[in-house]
């Protein structure tokens, strides 16, 4: 047999027609994941044409996106006071309930953002295909799933059939040696590798990331680096099961048990690359150079060494993005001024995530003109983090210790920038406004953004931890 | 009901927004994605872009008004799976969207609506820029655009094209594969 990649093994398995001359093939959805934000208008296609779902049974939802972040007592029912979240979330109560989808709402003790509470729960496994109205889908390839955002249009389409109709991707190979260093993280890597290949440099492929470098990566990390594929373009980023990955699901609440784990083990083994597989596209990176990165522009690809500067040779695309940014050519990111600090996102706001925050911000205070929220991604990671102290790290040097939810990130529940405010953030897009209107970010690792939250400005965290 | 409306020819003057890698926040910025419905999106479209004079943006123009073909440069449409996107744009009056390369959720979402996505050379794109405002012809039964002076090719995959031209649904082609679907399903095994 010809030897295959681990995409390709992923999509064989799920091809339920395969593609003819006239249509695309049918493929199989193994997990579909619903957020409030994108799914009313799918649930209205299902009502309009008198369609049921088909596999409650596959679906998960969540509320992320719209809720506030806001700290409030435990248990307690919440209704947000936007009147339109609040529809939306009532919404999303209701279309669930009617189609016996279970559902983490807020209040519940699983609720989270989508890409963070799956894999914590198990349902992120090897081999799936998991879609979500979200194009940060891409994170649930840290475990060796093949996973992508998609439409409203085609979460209908899961919703009613749960499958989609593709046209097969192209695959890259990104091969990473060497090992990060200290004080240099996934999300130093993430940044690193779009920068290289740029904002639409994956455009059309699915990545496979490999080598060393990514093979010592924890599935945190690699969740870090799978869910930034999106921002090169990438339709889904993944990673071969190994050890870790079987480690890391081992008695999660929805992984197999008994029997049942060895053989889903054993099958997860058989989904590497096999050895001459051919991918149409192969980069190498090499990580052991790598330091902590940030971005100065509009796009995640804009992105250097914390300890570089803005490139002094710009072109119009350049020009437009530092205009907007409020920096000159050639200037040092160092030293930058900072007014808000956003540590969260179902980029960085894991359990790791939080300890390397904490890590820098334990025993400093933050500068007393920051603001600095820490937004745990799930409920889970809050009970986690609070059973190790961490809210008290955070709260005790000056920074906000909030609910669970994108916050910041996407600026729709509340928690946004004011025109003209700086943030170093760990979520993924420094777009124009994705914080609130005017406001402009730099992307970075938690270490990076503790670092600044503590000097108050744009700081190279290596000098501040051991 | 289930069908949307063919689409063959979109033949309309242009709106150029040239720069690189508009993203989906640019198009439809998240405060106006709150809503349950899909109509009337347009006044969220580039909302923040709009209205400010010291850009001089093109939707801001007269002759902009009318306008189903809007010209914008490389990976147009990247960032957020938002479908919303696409709905501000065809509730704006936009029919076909032409750039060099577009993102490729923004691409699909852009099919499932009707919305054409034009992916055209860069020399050719380069004078579609030069040309702002001029009338062009976006043919898909022959997967060209044209204009005074220039005509370019685009491609489609062929079942894309055939949706676009007969109006066709991909909700109904996967509902008529109903038997293949349950006979994939008895197959898997449903742990978890
Ligand atoms: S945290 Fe941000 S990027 Fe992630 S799902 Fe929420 S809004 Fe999207």
């Amino acid at each position: 047999m010809t030897p295959r990649t681990l995409f390709q093994k992923v999509w064989d398995a799920h091809v339920v027609r395969p593609a003819t001359a006239d249509t695309p093939a049918v493929l199989y959805v193994d997990l579909h994941l619903l957020h409030e934000v994108t799914s009313p208008q799918a649930f209205a296609v299902l009502r309009e044409r008198g369609l049921a779902v088909r596999r409650p049974d596959r679906t998960l939802a969540t509320m992320d996106h719209a809720i506030p972040t806001t700290p409030r007592a435990a248990g307690r029912p919440f209704v947000p006071a936007d009147p339109e979240a609040a529809a939306q979330v009532a919404q999303l109560e209701t279309n669930t309930r009617g189609a016996g989808i279970t559902l983490y709402g807020v209040g519940h003790d699983r609720q989270g953002i989508v890409h963070v509470i799956a894999p914590e729960l198990g349902v992120t496994q090897p081999g799936r295909t998991i879609v979500c109205g979200d194009s940060h889908t891409s994170t649930h390839g840290a475990l060796g799933a093949l996973a992508f955002g998609i439409g409203t249009s085609e979460v209908a389409q899961v919703l009613a059939t749960q499958c989609l109709l593709q046209e097969p991707p192209r695959t890259l190979a990104v091969e990473v040696e060497g090992r990060l260093g200290p004080g240099v993280t996934a999300k130093d890597l993430a940044l690193a590798l779009i920068a290289r290949l740029g904002a639409d440099g994956a455009t059309g492929h699915v990545v496979e990331y490999r080598g060393p470098a990514v093979r010592a990566l924890s599935i945190e990390e690699r969740m870090t680096v799978c869910n930034m594929s999106i921002e090169a373009g990438a339709r889904a980023g993944m990673v071969a099961p190994d050890e870790t990955t079987f480690a890391y699901l081992k008695g999660r609440p929805h992984a197999p048990g008994g029997e049942a784990w060895e053989r889903a083990v054993s099958g997860w083994r058989a989904l590497a690359t096999d050895e001459g597989a051919a991918f149409d596209r192969v980069v190498a990176f090499d990580a052991t150079s790598l330091e902590p990165m940030i971005t100065y522009g509009t796009n995640p690809a804009m992105a250097v060494p914390v300890r570089g500067h803005v490139p002094a040779d710009v072109s119009g695309p350049t020009q437009r993005a530092l205009a907007y940014m409020g920096l000159a050519p050639g200037q040092p990111m160092l030293g930058h001024p900072v007014d808000v600090v956003f540590i969260g996102s179902c980029t960085n706001s894991r359990l790791s995530d939080l300890r390397l925050a904490a890590s820098v911000m334990r025993g400093r205070k933050v500068a007393p003109w920051i603001r600095a929220l820490v937004v745990p991604g799930s409920q889970q990671v809050k009970r986690e983090a609070e059973a190790e102290g961490l809210d008290r790290t955070f709260l005790e040097a000056g920074a906000e210790w909030r609910e669970a939810g994108c916050s910041m990130c996407i600026a729709m529940n509340g928690d946004r920038l004011e025109r003209g405010q700086y943030a170093v953030s760990t979520s993924n897009r420094n777009f124009e406004g994705r914080q609130g209107p005017g406001g402009r970010t730099f992307l970075a690792s938690p270490l990076t953004a503790a670092a600044a939250a503590v000097c108050g400005h744009i700081a190279d965290p290596r000098e501040l931890v051991a | 009901m289930t069908s949307r409306q063919p689409v063959s020819l979109v033949r309309s003057r242009t709106v150029v927004l040239a720069a690189a890698d508009i993203d989906t926040d640019q198009i439809i910025p998240a405060r106006f994605l709150k809503g349950t419905v899909r109509e009337g999106l347009g006044r969220g479209l580039f909302a923040d872009w709009r209205g400010d004079a010291s850009r001089s943006f093109a939707l801001d123009r007269p002759e902009a008004a009318g306008a189903q073909v809007l010209v914008a440069g490389a990976n147009f449409g990247c960032g957020s799976s938002r479908e919303h996107a696409v709905w501000a744009l065809m509730d704006a009056g936009f029919r076909a969207v032409v750039s060099t390369k577009l993102a490729d959720i923004f691409k699909r979402n852009a099919l499932q609506n009707g919305l054409v996505p034009v992916e055209i050379d860069e020399a050719a794109h380069a004078s579609l820029v030069a040309a702002e405002g001029r009338e062009v012809r976006v043919d898909v039964a022959a997967l060209t655009v044209s204009w005074a002076g220039g005509v370019a090719a685009f491609a489609l995959p062929p079942f894309a094209r055939r949706c676009l031209l007969e109006g066709r649904d991909e909700l109904d082609i996967l509902l008529s594969h109903e038997d293949a679907i349950a006979a994939h399903e008895r197959g898997v095994s449903l742990e978890a």
